[in-house]
């Protein structure tokens, strides 16, 4: 089989590569590093640090130390709005995450069918920017609601107010909460159920002692993640809350408002706490719950059973429904004359916009930071998590340490609400010394807030794709005198591209929604679309902010199909190495 | 004349934990020299410092005579075959076999050229067109390989390259590594766990444990004369008697006197007797031999061209495991409740002090 092929010249085919060659090598990996390390400096660290250090000015930037603390937490608007959004939070966890877990056991631990059907359904909201769920309850509970009785019938006076956030904040959160609980109830071990039944063990009880537990660390994360998207969550309480204050919304008041940096930098700290403190809580649980799925499981199948199946498909209907209506509300709110005394369909709320209230440059301006912030957001996050993962560290001596910080700083941004990273890019980028000042109100700088703002989840995908690939490729590629950034290219980006796509997907619907940085940033040139459902909404046009609200929503789905059958198409295309997965 | 490679003094640690103690090794030109060793006694650490991949904390790699121990990857002469094989997914066997050769500033006809010589090689010249994904674990294995030795390495390492297989194939790409190895001349170093491996394919053995070298040796050398108690347990089966020196190579085992050509132990040292179960006189004039040992059999574990039969001889006070042919079980009457004479070969049997002993 081996045959005593001649051995022509072997000594031709040896590589020497020149010192030159192998410099060149050495100074991109180090440059990579580098390049990454000094950039989530100057747009992560810099401008957090710079909120720390104006909190303790005065206005004339003199230290005062904790003055701006001790002014803010006795003014009698704190307590209320501390209150308010504890509240708020709480309540949003409670609700979202029971109903969460409900669906995600009808969809892991059942029968039901048509379950990517009501999975797809139940990732809508992503789709769509937070104040769409506002108005669309607006439209179906506000002052002139088609369903306001309802809120009757549970003693609610109005849904202005805690009421209106906390359904609104329930529909924007719920598909964060639902893919947490998905995959947390993907994982378990049959063998377990197994043994409970040999044991005849009822449903209830192995309910209570396998199936929750199991889902333990899941329902930990999920709690955690709800509730930090609702301490700084915004446009809800901005647009459906009424009179109620919230931590939020004084720090949009304090800084746009009154222009007082000072108070703005101490809210955005408080704020941050509470959600570091979540995501601290979260990070230590889910370093336990790694030993238990390195365990060898064998998967469990739900078998069939009548009741438990009917029950939960009427759930998972009554929820689909529920957010078909949230989303459909805003779409036929969008095309009706005078909701609700005048149905007739109109496209007028959509002309009006475009034409008079400027909604055709901010829906451009939206596209257009889409569009850049997933182009840059997919290659900054996946080639940095290349060069910190995978160079040699050999290569980078003297430069190792940046390493680990790189890593911290790639998944702090999910600690930090969007507000305070917004806060801290106006104290930095709008300091008159910055040389960078240049950058603010652009175009940029909100593409480059957005990027940082989304870089932990994108960063873990990254880091993920790598994970699975054959840690060896850098080392056969040393050794075959290849530079390592060929191998990148030729291979690794080749084999991650599905991964890839779904970051730039990723960036891309949550820049078309964002709002929570992106509203301190924005300049009248580069309004996006869903500050300017915000405006819309306090001009009184209420119709064109849902057309706005509408259209994001149907944009970004329409930017997610493109995608998944991209997607579709390249492992098709490509399965003939693709599909059986070599050792 | 250089040697290939010579190590001198290797040491290495991560962090607190030390993997490699001070490995001194010198390989000639054109052999196959195996690591051999338990999980986690460092081979890979071993190979990867040689291949750059890992940097030592203390010592030096010196390769045909140039000090490269800290030179880059790149700038070592070796070729590397993993144990996941690591093959590039995306390419077809052809351009995973060229890619060290693009970008040489080499006409595309001779870079075609010398992939199909080395496909020829390996026996895959058909598959060139195919993906990785669409061979078998032998196939990838062989294109691994071939993409080492394309840029004609004066080194080859191979990291358990066989370890993937199943038994079958495993055996059959031992004989084809080996003659491929011979036929090129090209120094190679192996990574193994399987013994069986290492006597069959090497010029010579280092048998590696917990971080140093037990011993350096032909295979014969390792199995016939292993220097320590750890490469006489890890190589082979092998009965560890309990004993006491007496003095001028007796021993006594439980009530058992044994004359064996072994001396340098003090009388009254506690020792080990290692004893393979293959080293005994079973037929013949039995009678007339020393260390003679008569024994019940217990339990018979049953190796198809032959067995191991566990004997209870009174006195020894411990069970001791011999091996028959298949025709001498016949011949001899092995069969559980048996009882059965047999004299120990004492000539390969090696003791060691208990201390030394694990
Ligand atoms: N990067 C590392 N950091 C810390 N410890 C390591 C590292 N690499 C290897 N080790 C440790 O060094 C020891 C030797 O590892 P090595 O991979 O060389 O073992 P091996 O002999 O090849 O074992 P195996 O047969 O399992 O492949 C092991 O205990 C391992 O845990
Ligand atoms: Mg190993």
């Amino acid at each position: 089989m081996m045959s005593a092929a001649a051995r022509a010249n072997p000594a031709s085919f040896k590589v020497i590569p020149s010192r030159l060659a192998l410099a060149a090598e050495v100074l991109v990996a180090r440059g990579g590093l580098i390049l990454l390390a000094t950039g989530l400096l100057v747009f992560l660290a810099v401008p957090l640090v710079m909120i720390l250090i104006r909190s303790t000015e005065n206005r004339d930037g003199v230290f005062i130390g904790l003055a701006n603390f001790a002014q803010y937490l006795r003014s009698p608007s704190f307590g209320n709005s501390l209150t308010n959004t504890l509240q708020f939070s709480v309540t949003t966890t409670l609700v979202t995450v029971p109903l969460a877990f409900g669906f995600a056991y009808a969809i892991q631990r059942s029968r039901i069918p048509y379950k990517g059907l009501w999975r797809n359904i139940a990732m809508i909201p992503i789709l769509a920017p937070s104040l769409l769920a506002a108005i669309s309850f607006i439209y179906l509970f506000g002052n002139q609601g088609w369903l306001k009785f309802v809120i009757g019938w549970f003693g609610i006076k109005t849904i202005y107010g805690m009421p209106g956030m906390v359904l609104a904040m329930t529909f924007s959160s719920f598909p964060h909460a639902l893919m947490i609980l998905l995959a947390a109830l993907a994982l378990s071990d049959a063998r377990l159920y197994e043994v409970a039944e040999a044991l005849g063990t009822s449903e209830w009880r192995k309910f209570m002692t396998i199936t929750l537990p199991g889902a333990k660390y899941g329902l930990v994360s999920a709690c955690m993640v709800i509730f930090t998207m609702a301490v700084s969550e915004f446009g809800v309480p901005k647009v459906i809350g009424g009179n109620t204050a919230v931590l939020a919304v004084d720090i949009y008041k304090q800084v746009i408002g009154q222009q007082n940096f000072q108070i703005g930098a101490v809210v955005g700290l408080l704020l941050l706490l509470p959600a570091v403190v979540a995501y601290g809580i979260d990070h230590l649980v889910q370093r336990r719950a790694q030993a238990l799925l390195t365990a060898r499981s064998v998967p469990y199948q739900p078998r069939r059973a009548r009741l438990r199946d009917s029950l939960l498909l009427a759930f998972v209907i009554l929820i689909s429904a529920a957010l078909l209506l949230v989303v459909g509300m805003a779409a036929f709110g969008s095309l009706v004359k005078v909701w609700p005394y005048n149905l007739s369909l109109t496209l007028n709320h959509y002309t009006y916009g475009f034409e008079e209230a400027g909604l055709e440059h901010a829906y451009r301006n939206s596209l257009n930071m889409a569009v850049w912030c997933a182009l840059l957001g997919s290659a900054v996050t996946f080639t940095g998590a290349y060069w910190l993962e995978k160079t040699r560290r050999d290569q980078t001596e003297g430069l190792n340490f940046l390493r680990p910080v790189i890593r911290f700083q790639a998944m702090l941004p999910m600690a930090v609400p969007g507000m305070v990273l917004g806060i801290g890019y106006i104290l930095f980028f709008n300091h008159p010394s910055n040389p960078l000042n240049f950058l603010y109100g652009t175009m940029t700088v909100l593409v480059l807030s957005t990027v940082i703002h989304f870089y932990s989840s994108s960063h873990l995908t990254a880091v993920t794709a790598l994970k699975q690939i054959d840690s060896e490729f850098e080392s056969v590629s040393a050794s075959l005198k290849v530079p390592f950034y060929k191998t990148f290219w030729r291979v690794t980006v080749p084999v991650c591209l599905p991964s890839v796509l779904d970051i730039f997907r990723y960036y891309f619907v949550n820049a078309m929604t964002t709002i929570s940085c992106v509203v301190f940033l924005y300049s009248p040139k580069t309004t996006p679309a869903s500050v300017s459902i915000l405006q819309l909404d306090e001009a009184g046009a209420i119709g064109s902010a849902a057309a706005m609200a509408t259209l994001i929503v149907v944009t970004s789905g329409m930017v997610t199909g493109v995608i998944f059958t991209l997607e579709w198409w390249l492992v098709r295309r490509t399965q003939a190495w693709r599909n059986t997965a070599q050792s | 004349m250089a040697y290939a490679l010579e190590l001198e003094g290797i040491h290495k640690a991560f962090g607190d934990f030390v993997a490699l103690k001070s490995i001194d090794l010198t390989i000639e030109s054109g052999e196959l020299v195996c690591f051999l060793g338990p999980s986690g006694c460092g081979k890979t650490t071993l190979l990867r410092i040689i291949a750059g991949l890992e940097r030592q904390t203390r010592g030096r790699v010196i390769q045909d005579g140039r000090d490269v121990s800290h030179a880059p990857p790149a700038a070592r002469d070796y070729g590397i075959v993993f144990q996941s094989y690591a093959l590039f997914p995306n390419l077809t066997i052809e351009q995973n076999v060229g890619y060290g050769l693009v970008n040489r500033r080499r006409a595309r006809n001779e870079i075609k050229a010398r992939v199909n010589e080395l496909l020829t090689l390996v026996g895959l010249s058909a598959e060139g067109r195919k993906f990785p994904s669409q061979l078998s674990g032998g196939q990838q294995q062989r294109v691994a390989l071939a993409r080492a030795l394309a840029i004609s390495p004066h080194l080859l390492l191979l990291d358990e390259p066989l370890s993937a297989l199943d038994a079958k194939v495993r055996e059959r790409l031992r004989g084809e590594v080996r003659g491929l190895q011979q036929r090129l001349g090209v120094t190679t170093i192996m990574v193994t766990h399987d013994q069986e491996e290492a006597l069959s394919m090497s010029d010579r053995i280092v048998v590696m444990n917990q971080g140093t070298i037990e011993q350096i040796g032909t295979p014969s050398d390792v199995y016939e004369r292993p220097q320590t108690p750890f490469v006489a347990d890890f190589l082979g089966k092998v009965n560890v008697l309990r004993a006491t020196a007496l003095g001028e190579g007796r021993y006594r085992a439980g009530t058992v006197e044994l004359d064996l050509p072994v001396d340098g132990f003090a009388a009254g040292e506690s020792v080990r007797i290692y004893l393979r179960p293959e080293d005994r006189h079973v037929e013949g004039d039995i009678a007339s031999l020393p260390n003679r040992l008569t024994g019940k059999i217990t339990a018979i574990d049953y190796l198809g061209t032959f067995c191991l039969a566990e004997l209870a001889c009174p006195g020894l006070g411990q069970p001791l495991l011999i091996s028959y042919s298949l025709n001498q079980m016949h011949d001899l009457g092995v069969r559980t409740g048996n009882e059965i004479q047999f004299a120990l070969r004492v000539d390969r049997v090696r003791v060691f002090a208990e201390r030394a002993s694990t």
